[in-house]
């Protein structure tokens, strides 16, 4: 149905492989140049909860082999490569034997589902408001929203986050302040779970929804302007349609295209953010994941968070390219 | 462009306002969100001057103060209320609040200038290289800032802090500016690619100016709004980037910093304890600076596109 060049295709995961190896090889470099050993932290760690440890030169020699870092560099960026390629990120030494890819696999489901959320009602919300601030039939109300949202665009969710948890957390007290599901609810397919997960999930996801929402409405509005002086949406006025069909039909078809391909651009800045607000709310993400890593200076774990979120930009920017004449089958790729 | 032609502009059927808001366009830099934007900013440096020449920065430091004391007109849960010599409160380690962000909120912005000025000066030098020279070098500086735009700049700094501890303000700057000069250098070469077959730039050729000459003294001028769009926008994010790895509990750690403030608070669990002026203040400071930031780039795009200026 839709032909995709050979050549564009090739190019484009060109970039993307080139992305991930670019992200990982710096990801691995960093800590390297760093004076930390993190074998020693992990003595370190066991000297703290034993009270002493005995013979600990050995035991850092068992370690170091064990966390691969007593061969030369070469041989470990090749390990680590060949690890990554497999989501293997070596074993944490914050939680000594669990595999760093089993910690992630538990908190990834977190992360993406607070993002499918909120993501999908700021793009909803927002352009839906963007196109009714250009309508001419819509209610006064939804003109004043506009200098709304363009304040609101220009603050970090973090910013937002906490402001919410104050009101509605510690204030008013209508939402618990952290955590992702309720203490006492047993994790599962029931529907205490949900309800709970749901519950737990409304603050994060409103302090995204607010912040963000604004850049799709200002955008759609730009754009509706755009569309509201084509010809087609004046002939589908002097056919006598009606103003709702000729608003979702023709000029809303046309004008959300291009912000699909922003959506794609804005990805990686709305994961960082999105981490934050999981590290402030303390919810069960790779936001929380990652935030304990760095407490307790775990770097598998930190190198295979920044990874996976890396790869999460990288591959929905790709997608993003490629479907996009799906939506649109006026482009054409490779011209 | 100063000169003001009053002549043309009074119609009848106008209204005064309508006149005055006219007159006032004829001068684009007199642009009312510019102007609000720049005062916002202004007066977050005038805090940051001021603020260390009349008040005590000797405040900061801990145990200074008594511990979490509301400001002036507030009560805190333990019934004591605000005293005039911490007029916006204390933290829960002594130190007072005012203090900290006349310290703090300078070296927020200091971060993000910083960063984007560099960001900015990498980008204009690889856009005008990749869009004047092409070619081979054209390709590899295209593939390498597609590949770099899609990496969060936060998650590879933190892996950076993480290893390193504790940074200085400027090498965090430095940091985040390898990371601000994709989207300048993406918009540059574009800008570029379009002006190179202008007349202009063929005659310079033909006079045979210097390749830098025509780089920089015949297209440059040109792109000076663009830049300073972008630049504006690089602040913010370098800022915001800043902020996020402070309150992750990276970045400098013995200087205050408004990330580091509410990293801090939430830490010493100020939300329960009902401590808003603590992370609130900050908050706000940081709100504002990002609004200013959004007027004055606004503002700027209103006096480069004439299209987008409204009676």
């Amino acid at each position: 149905m839709i032909r995709i060049p050979a050549s564009y295709l090739g190019n484009r995961i060109v970039t993307l492989v080139l992305t991930i190896f670019i992200a990982a090889t710096l990801i691995w470099i960093i800590p390297r140049l760093s004076p930390v050993d993190p074998a020693e932290i992990a003595l370190g760690r066991m000297a703290a909860g034993a009270g002493t440890v005995g013979n600990s030169e050995e035991i850092l020699a068992q370690l170091r082999s064990r966390l691969g870092i007593d061969q030369p560099w070469i041989v470990q960026y090749v390990r680590y490569l060949w690890g990554v390629v497999q989501f293997d990120f070596g074993l944490s030494t914050a939680n000594f034997p669990t595999p760093v890819s089993a910690l992630i696999a538990n908190a990834l489901p977190w992360t993406l589902g607070l993002m499918l959320i909120s993501i999908t009602i700021t793009f909803f919300i927002g352009n839906l408001l963007g196109a009714l601030m250009v309508w001419e039939h819509s209610p006064k109300l939804v003109k004043v929203a506009i200098p709304a949202a363009m304040v609101l665009t220009s603050i970090p969710p973090i910013l937002s986050a906490l402001l919410l948890m104050w009101i509605f957390s510690a204030k008013l007290q209508l939402f618990p302040l952290t955590g992702a599901y309720g203490l006492t609810v047993e994790p599962g397919w029931t529907w205490d779970f949900v309800q709970s997960v749901l519950y737990h999930g409304f603050l994060p996801a409103l302090s995204i929804v607010v912040v963000t929402f604004g850049f799709w409405a200002l955008g759609m509005r730009g754009l509706m302007i755009g569309v509201q002086g084509e010809d087609y949406t004046t002939l589908a006025k002097a056919k006598g349609l009606r103003p709702r069909y000729i608003l979702y039909r023709y000029m809303i078809r046309n004008a959300i295209l291009p912000q699909i391909t922003a959506f794609a651009l804005k990805i990686g800045m709305l994961i960082a953010g999105q981490v934050l607000v999981e590290r402030i709310f303390a919810y069960n993400g790779m936001g929380k994941l990652l935030y304990d890593a760095i407490l307790d200076q775990d770097f598998p774990v930190i190198q295979g968070v920044s990874f996976v979120i890396i790869l999460m930009t990288a591959l929905s920017v790709f997608i993003v390219d490629l479907i996009y004449p799906l939506i649109d089958p006026r482009i054409r790729h490779g011209k | 462009m100063t000169t003001h032609n009053t002549a043309g502009v009074a119609k009848p059927d106008l209204t005064a306002r309508q006149i005055r808001r006219m007159k006032r366009f004829d001068n684009p830099w007199r642009n009312p969100k510019l102007i609000w934007g720049a005062g916002l900013m202004l007066g977050i440096v005038t805090l940051g001057i001021l603020g260390r020449l009349f008040w005590n920065t000797d405040l900061v430091f801990t145990g200074s103060a008594p511990l979490k004391l509301p400001p002036i007109g507030f009560e805190n849960l333990r019934g004591q209320s605000g005293q005039a010599g911490f007029p916006l409160g204390t933290d829960g380690a002594g130190r007072d609040l005012l203090a900290l962000i006349v310290i703090g909120a300078p070296n927020s912005l200091f971060v993000g200038l910083l960063a984007s000025v560099i960001g900015m000066s990498i980008g204009i030098f690889l856009g005008f290289s990749a869009g004047f020279l092409g070619g081979r070098k054209d390709d590899t500086i295209r593939i390498l800032s597609d590949v770099m735009i899609t990496i969060p700049p936060l998650l590879i700094l933190v892996v950076f802090q993480a290893a390193f501890g504790d940074v200085s303000l400027t090498l965090m700057a430095i940091l985040i500016a390898a990371f601000m000069w994709q989207s300048p250098t993406r918009l540059i070469r574009a800008q570029v690619l379009s002006m190179r077959e202008s007349g202009y730039v063929q005659m310079a050729r033909l006079s045979g100016a210097s390749t830098m000459h025509i780089m920089f003294r015949e297209m440059m001028p040109n792109l000076v709004p663009y830049l300073f769009g972008s630049f504006i926008a690089n602040v913010t994010t370098a800022i915001v980037t800043a902020v996020g790895l402070e309150v992750l509990g990276l970045g400098p750690q013995r200087i205050p910093t408004l990330g580091r403030i509410i990293y801090e608070a939430i830490n010493s669990g100020a939300l329960i304890q009902n401590l808003w002026w603590w992370w609130g203040l900050p908050t706000i400071l940081l709100g504002l600076m990002f609004i200013g930031l959004l007027l004055i780039n606004l503002g700027l795009d209103e006096v480069s596109n004439p299209r987008l200026r409204k009676l």
